[in-house]
């Protein structure tokens, strides 16, 4: 069987954790031989062809993997400009992509014999898909989440629940992902030795940023393939919402090397970016600077004193003040570019792809959606733009019903 | 200026020189922890010139963090507090220099987390510490791998202490110790700062597990509470450090932190 995955595949990260300037490893000592450990199991893992057999084995038979390929034909036609696909995570098992990094990670704990397991999350979606992975494997699972979130995602909250996850609160600081991270650290710290701490995207110290661009990668590998096969040439741009940014990552690594395909990924603009209430790390240089947050080097929302600053994103999900070190150096590089969408138009493109394709989008692949309707009138009709669909938006109900006043 | 007037030696020299004095008196070095701006910033300072005519030994001078992830419930809430009362780092320094005006003679080690040191500057921070009579640096979430972005505090003599931790390995303890100047912040246990019931109970035969990979004093911490803990502590270690315990006491007012700091010293 072809291994969706090979360890180490490119040139970042070096062996210290760094794109560049960006990632590394900013933890108490404590945290430090348990991520060598990591590393080293990571590592040898991914060389073990049983390892890897097993996990495309439950990708294929439990996460539902390949998830479909699905031309947009009525969103294209109605844009008039490039021809949309939409690579479908809403449909990989727990809907969203999450499930992808989760799985991954859960048997690497299981095979360094770590019984328990710490999740953050945000939009409940890593929370889900983690409590999900510890049920299939028999592990012990307790997720971190924002007391903000908790409120705001009911449902996934029910989820976790009801698949045997014990959900705790987190009402420090801005109770929201932030939060969450430092809480599922501060966990991880204190029973650093029978505890993995399974991390939701490509976040973090070192080896985070990198093994959950490796279990992400499976999006893009497989979009490739699937985009080669229905329309016979690879897409003139990609695009992907971006928070911590591991779906913008799983889709973006396999199409690094192919130079005319454009990445582009979508912060959250929130209420917009003049007032600095929004997401969008890249887009505000009064707030976005290099800095350092939980663990990794990387554009973080802070003063000019250094203290973190509150986010706002209408998707819990992207409402995080720093992004994933990968990206930072993707965009140093200009190999990717990054833009965003506001809360306004992201609710508008999940109307969209609703009406026009019967499918709704989760809240943060909704900014993807955004970026697509502003992007695909100016394209020819000739070109193509694939958009990462990441999750379903069966969770955001509660909130797009509030938004649009509908009843 | 005032400085130079209280102190004859500054930085890693007065470090060493409070390890020789307190090796001399048979017992360890007490470093108390103070988060500046918490209650108020006008009592943080207070209560570090009380604890310094109570025959402590040094100080850590705490600036805040918005996300002090190797912290617990205590010392999270000191930091939320101090952020609302606008300290930063330079308030942290004025508060240095203001404790050297008023005769504090102690060494005194800046503690906060990396993101607002870099924002303020590396260079900087370095020469603004010498300068307000500051001895030295203690960073929790900066590895020794990373020594290198305070590389200027080492060229004006100042200390930058590293963690050691119950889960590092040997190769770790060398590491450390070889990147470290002033001291080595021993963590006791896994986990984050606060009050503890019980230390591990295999003190002495960490401490010697330390001492054969480290040649730098060994300053224990996370977890010290009680003046029994402290009296045990120092049979093993060449000090120790008192935060939460202290921060919790703190908005009862300056005695109150006097008062616990003073039976710590007493029970030494």
């Amino acid at each position: 069987m072809q291994p969706y995955i090979q360890a180490n595949s490119t040139n970042v990260p070096d062996e210290r954790g760094y794109y560049g300037e960006f990632g590394g490893r900013f933890v108490p000592e404590t945290l430090v031989p348990a991520l060598d450990e990591m590393t080293a199991a990571y590592f040898e893992a991914m060389s073990d062809p049983a390892f890897q057999a097993e996990l495309s084995h439950l990708q294929a038979t439990y996460t539902g993997r390949p998830t479909p390929l699905t031309y947009a034909k009525r969103l294209s036609e109605r844009l008039g400009g490039a021809q949309i696909y939409l690579k479908r995570e809403d449909l990989a098992h727990t809907g969203a992509h999450k499930i992808n990094n989760a799985l991954g990670q859960a048997l690497l704990a299981k095979r360094m014999g770590k019984q328990r397991v710490v999740a953050e999350t945000g939009a409940g979606q890593h929370g889900v898909a983690s409590a999900t992975v510890s049920a299939l494997l028999g592990l012990d699972c307790h997720v971190y989440m924002g007391s903000v979130d908790i409120a705001r995602q009911q449902p996934n909250v029910l989820r976790m629940k009801l698949l045997g996850a014990e959900v705790l609160p987190v009402e420090s600081g801005t109770k929201t992902l932030k939060d969450a991270v430092n809480e599922a650290i501060r966990d991880w710290v204190t029973n650093v030795r029978d505890t993995f701490y399974l991390l939701g995207s490509a976040l973090g110290p070192h080896p985070y940023p990198l093994m959950v661009r490796d279990f992400q990668s499976v999006i893009g590998t497989e979009a490739r393939r699937q985009i080669l096969e229905q329309a016979g040439r690879l897409p003139d741009v990609c695009v992907a919402c971006v928070g911590g940014g591991s779906n913008a990552i799983g889709l973006f690594h396999a199409f690094r090397d192919d130079a005319d395909v454009e990445l582009i990924g979508v912060e959250a603009g929130g209420h917009g970016i003049a007032g600095g209430e929004h997401a969008a790390r890249f887009a505000d240089p009064n707030i976005g600077r290099p800095g350092i947050l939980q663990g990794a080097r990387s554009f973080v929302m802070q003063t000019p004193a250094g203290q973190v600053v509150n986010t706002h994103s209408i998707s819990a999900g992207l409402d995080y003040a720093s992004v994933g070190p990968e990206h930072a150096f993707l965009r140093q590089n200009e190999r990717a570019h990054y833009t965003y969408a506001t809360d306004e138009e992201a609710l508008a493109a999940l109307q969209t792809l609703s009406r026009t394709e019967g499918i709704i989008p989760a809240l943060e692949s909704s900014h993807a959606v955004a970026e697509a309707l502003k992007l695909a009138p100016t394209m020819p009709k000739s070109s193509i733009l694939l958009i990462n669909l990441s999750g379903r938006g069966d969770k955001d109900l509660d909130t797009v019903m509030r938004e649009l006043k509908i009843d | 200026m005032s400085e130079t007037t209280v102190r004859d030696v500054t930085g890693q020299a007065a470090i060493a020189a409070m390890f020789e004095r307190t090796k001399a008196e048979g017992r360890a070095a007490f470093l108390p922890f103070a988060m500046m701006g918490y209650p108020t910033l006008a009592e943080s300072i207070d209560a570090v010139e009380a604890m310094s005519k109570l025959g402590v030994d040094g100080f850590e001078i705490g600036v805040p963090f918005s996300d002090p992830l190797a912290d617990g419930p205590v010392i999270q809430h000191a930091s939320q507090t101090a952020l609302e009362n606008g300290v930063t780092v330079e308030a942290g320094l004025e508060a240095i220099r203001e404790l050297r005006r008023r005769g504090v003679a102690q060494p005194m080690l800046l503690f906060s987390y990396i993101n607002p040191l870099l924002a303020y500057g590396t260079d900087r921070l370095a020469a603004e510490l010498l300068a307000a009579g500051g001895d030295g640096l203690i960073c929790p979430d900066l590895p020794p791998e990373e020594a290198h972005w305070f590389d200027a505090l080492g060229k004006h003599g100042l200390a930058l202490v590293f963690f050691a931790a119950p889960t590092s390995t040997d190769a770790r303890l060398a590491l450390v110790g070889q990147k470290a100047t002033g001291f080595i912040y021993v963590v006791s246990v896994t986990g984050t700062t606060g009050a503890r019931r019980e230390l591990p109970p295999d003190l002495t035969e960490y401490a010697a597990r330390l001492r054969e990979r480290i040649d730098l004093p060994l300053v224990m911490g996370f977890g010290i509470s009680t003046p029994e803990q402290a009296a045990q502590v120092s049979k093993v270690m060449d000090g120790f450090i008192v935060a939460s315990a202290l921060i919790r006491v703190a908005p009862e007012g300056v005695q109150a932190v006097a008062k616990l700091a003073g039976t710590i010293r007493a029970a030494l």
